[in-house]
């Protein structure tokens, strides 16, 4: 018997999913008289708080009390980096939805009964809610940054084409199905310990200790599992958590603090929505010689997340594409709206969009297929003479493969063939049209930032020959828990019902990262690896030494530890070594090799590798109503060695449905008061079972392994799929291609039937 | 108050409940049956879907007092105590779940709808599960998940 590795077994929590025993947070055994809390939000947009008036809210039934800013001893802070997101609005209002000041009461309706009793009297300013008004009013969070490689402007001054376009790329909620959730229990003295949904646990025990004004150890946090995140929870379960906090605090009760979905999508912040101009220069034959990108990204009202999304819109700007003068700059636009944050792809799905809509522009201009546009551009494959050519920030690409990967996935999905049917069809049917498009994805991976490339974790070996595992990771539905629990069974030689899969908790492993920039296998799982390596070594050592054999004879496998010509049982080993007083227990850690960053050049190798991958989409229109369909999707990509192909497949196929939900049918829209309009399900149409095309092909692309050193050669699947909709966006913009007379459209994201229907007739933007 | 007299999987419950407490709410904090989530509370996601009278319903639309009488039964009430119902295996076999909050609601949606309908096409089971929103999957698992159990049930 092998192990578990690079099997597709089943996510490690199917059976208590499908039986309704996984607990998540709200379903954690809660005592009857813990306290309720729901938050207070302001209903300006920018304004002066003249007056809170909470004496009804007070005097309402079940409430016990009410938190504002002066309840907080330290810092009136929720903000993940820059101290600009207060907890309670002190003073000034600057969104519609921040929370004001909280109800606490026994029961979840109640306080949210009493905090509507509130009066709040405003001295409302004028308020900055769109991109094009911060533009012009130069309200910037910080002044632009840009990543510059060659000599732009002569390259484009140079070039026998030239072509200038811009879009507009809406934003995105997550909707994640489990809105955010935290609860405190006050321990003794000032300790407290927390359970909340989010994806970064230390992050929150940093925050409630700095609110409370005590030390990070005295604040634990606790999280098994999330219903989904996305990017959603990293820096929004913040504030939840630090309300829950003050509330144990202040009434020495449990309290827990979990988000309706009204008062989760009007209070959290979003997707950034972007605007992309560009300016690029080509050849007749369609090979970029130069292309200034400017990238402007609503940020909302602080910074939370934008500097690092802003760098990672930039870093993706040129996507697959070898450019040898680029110019991309990021204009920071700060506005009163919720303070938009990560989700899934962080900065990169906006900067390869605005790519993807160059060459689509630079194919209808040459009167060219865009596939062949594309693959004139792109980065030198791996093993040919070319190969290594730099991004714009000056990382040599050594590792690509989307030459060869788009060559199979077109004539796989038979591309050229399908193009010119659909060509044919819609000069025959001026109603309902079709569309294709093959687009590819190359996704740097590891966090921009490098300090945060490392992890930690935790394993120890029972004498029964059960493993107690534990790693700062954080599982919100990847199966990140699953893999990891693969790689350090394997590493023992053991199925993964032998590895108990924990908590993920700041007491167990400190200082852990955010599980996000689908980094999470890669970083724990070498963590858990260095681990187990670590106890293999001492029982390696121990057991040796007792059978008289060769330490490099002792091979854990079948469950068995072999030494010289032993084989006893791995049960029998770890009660072996514990009665020799050989300690079972071992941290490991890991911290990405050869990466660097420097800020302030914008030069350096930000990410260990580039995840690979296309999709060739094609769409129908009805020109009459703009609705839409995807009626066949091919998907190819690199995972490079699967941990677990069932996961991963997993992760291609929703990401790239939550991808083209955000490019086709996901609208946010603000009012002119700043009030967020689409604030449920009802006016925010998320993909459902049907919108699912008729035909789904997805394969994992063979390649051999990452050629970087990962865990078990494998490859990051979290976010890098979600891009692969860009194919959609394309795809429908070829169905309404020629239709109106200044040629190629200017179809926006999301292209809703209603923006399909305005660009046909002329009347977007 | 109401007086609610109520068969929850199997077993009878009555209790003294105010007149506006939603059905979930009593599901999950007077019974305890965590199972059903709650999603949206707008009747829109499906993750409260239980069965009344052997109907699906979003039980986050329908008062705890509406019930009375009725015969419940939630996520935790489907197996008979020693197998899981076809559906749930399906599920699990199927990978048809990744964080797995919606998945409760979905499986409880999905057993009606083949108990409704014999030979379900895929695209009756796409569309029969509009009202289930899943964030994570994609929904290609859970369409297949549905066609193994269903072709189980309709043995
Ligand atoms: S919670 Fe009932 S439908 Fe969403
Ligand atoms: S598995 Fe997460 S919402 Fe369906």
């Amino acid at each position: 018997m092998s192990s578990d590795l690079n099997k597709p077994i089943a996510h490690d929590s199917a059976a208590l999913y499908v039986t309704g025993t996984a607990k998540f947070t709200d379903d954690i055994l809660f005592p009857d008289d813990g306290l309720h809390i729901a938050l207070g939000l302001s209903s300006v947009a920018h304004g002066k708080l003249v007056n809170v008036d909470l004496q009804e809210v007070l005097k309402a039934e079940g409430v016990v009390c009410c938190l504002t800013a002066e309840d907080i001893k330290g810092r009136n802070d929720a903000s993940p980096v820059f101290g600009d997101d207060p907890v309670f609005a002190d003073g000034l209002v600057s969104y519609h939805g921040q929370s004001v000041f909280a109800v606490v009461a026994h029961s979840a309706k109640q306080a949210r009964i009493a905090a509507l009793k509130a009066q709040i009297t405003y001295e409302e300013l004028p308020a900055i809610l769109t991109i094009e008004e911060a533009i012009s009013q130069n309200n910037l969070l910080r002044a632009p940054h840009h990543i510059e490689a060659g000599s732009v402007d002569k390259g484009l001054e140079g070039a026998p084409h030239r072509l200038q376009g811009q879009i507009k790329i809406g934003g995105q909620e997550h909707f994640y199905l489990e809105g955010q959730a935290a609860i405190a229990f006050p321990g003794e003295a000032a300790e407290l310990h927390l359970h909340v949904s989010t994806q970064h646990p230390t992050e929150i025990q940093h925050k409630v200790a700095e609110a409370l004004g005590i030390g990070f150890h005295q604040v634990s946090v606790q999280v098994r599992r999330m219903g989904g995140a996305f990017g959603g929870k990293e820096s929004q379960a913040n504030l939840p958590a630090i309300i829950a906090a003050l509330a144990a605090v202040k009434t020495g009760k449990p309290a827990k603090l979990v988000y309706d979905r009204d008062e989760d999508m009007r209070v959290t912040g979003k997707r950034h929505d972007f605007q992309i101009s560009y300016d690029v220069g080509f050849t007749n034959d369609g090979k970029i010689l130069a292309l200034n990108v400017e990238q402007f990204l609503r940020c909302g009202m602080s910074f939370d997340l934008s500097a690092a999304i802003a760098d990672r819109a930039m870093m993706h700007a040129e996507n697959a594409y070898f450019i040898p003068d680029m110019r991309v700059t990021a204009s920071l636009c700060k506005t009163h709206t919720p303070s938009n944050t990560a989700f899934r792809g962080f900065g990169g799905p906006q900067g390869i969009m605005g790519m993807e809509r160059i060459i689509d522009d630079i194919a209808a201009t040459l009167g060219l297929d865009p596939l062949v546009i594309r693959q004139r551009n792109f980065y030198p494959d791996k093993g040919t003479s070319e190969s290594g050519k730099p991004t714009p920030y000056g990382q040599p690409v050594t590792d690509c493969v989307i030459g060869q990967l788009v060559d199979r996935l077109s004539r796989d999905a038979h591309y050229q063939t399908r193009r010119l049917e659909i060509i044919k069809w819609n000069k025959d049917n001026p109603v309902l049209r079709r569309g294709i498009a093959l687009t590819p994805v190359k996704f740097g991976i590891s966090f921009n930032k490098t300090m945060l490339n490392q992890a930690g974790a935790l394993v120890h070996i029972y004498t029964d020959g059960t493993i107690h595992l534990n790693h700062g990771g954080t599982e919100m539905g990847q199966g990140l828990f699953t893999k990891i629990a693969q790689i350090c069974g394997d590493a023992f030689g053991l199925p993964i019902d032998r590895v108990a899969i924990t908590p993920t908790h700041t007491g167990k492993v400190p200082n852990s990262s955010a599980t996000a920039a689908s980094s999470g296998t890669d970083l724990n799982g070498m963590a858990t690896a260095a681990a187990a390596e670590t106890l293999k070594a001492r029982m390696a050592t121990y057991l040796a030494a007792q059978y008289q054999a060769d330490v490099a004879s002792v091979r854990f496998a079948d469950a068995q530890v072999y030494v010289g010509d032993e084989a006893i049982s791995f049960a029998k080993a770890a009660m072996m070594c514990w009665q020799g007083r050989i300690s079972l227990s071992a941290t490991g850690f890991y911290a990405t090799p050869e990466i660097h960053w420097d800020p302030d050049k914008a030069k350096g190798v930000p990410f260990y590798y580039f995840a690979y991958g296309a999709a060739v989409t094609e769409v129908a229109v009805d020109r009459l109503t703009g609705e839409n369909r995807l009626l066949r999707v091919d998907i190819l990509h690199d995972v490079g060695r699967s941990i677990n192909p069932a996961l991963d497949r997993g992760q291609i196929e929703g990401g790239f449905i939550q991808g083209a939900g955000w490019l086709t049918t996901e609208e946010l829209v603000y009012g002119k008061d700043g009030r967020l309009q689409t604030h449920a399900p009802a006016t925010y149409k998320i993909p459902a079972c049907s919108d699912r095309p008729a035909i789904m092909n997805i394969t994992l692309f063979e390649s051999g392994g990452n050629p970087a050193d990962t865990i078990h050669k494998s490859k990051a699947v979290g976010e890098p799929p979600f891009m692969l909709a860009t194919s959609v966006h394309s795809a429908l913009r070829h169905a309404i291609e020629g239709l109106i007379t200044e040629g190629m459209p200017n179809l926006d994201a999301p292209a809703t039937a209603e923006q399909l229907l305005m660009t046909l007739k002329g009347m977007a933007r | 108050m109401a007086q609610l007299s109520i068969i929850v999987n199997g077993q009878r419950h009555v209790n003294e409940i105010a007149d506006n407490i939603l059905l979930v709410d009593y599901i999950r904090e007077t019974l305890a049956l965590t199972g059903t989530h709650i999603g949206c509370d707008t009747s829109q996601c499906g993750a409260c879907v239980v069965h009344v009278n052997g109907i699906s319903v979003k039980s986050c639309t329908m008062l705890a007092a509406q019930a009375d009488g009725a015969e419940v039964t939630t996520i935790e009430g489907i197996s008979d105590g020693e197998n899981l119902h076809p559906m749930q295996e399906a599920f699990h076999e199927q990978h048809g779940l990744q964080c797995g909050f919606c998945t409760p609601g979905m499986v409880m949606s999905a057993i009606e709808l083949v108990e409704k309908n014999k030979d379900l096409s895929e695209q009756d089971i796409r569309e029969g599960l509009e009202g289930n929103i899943c964030r994570c999957t994609g929904y290609h698992n859970i369409v297949k998940a549905v066609q193994t159990a269903a072709s189980k049930m309709q043995r």
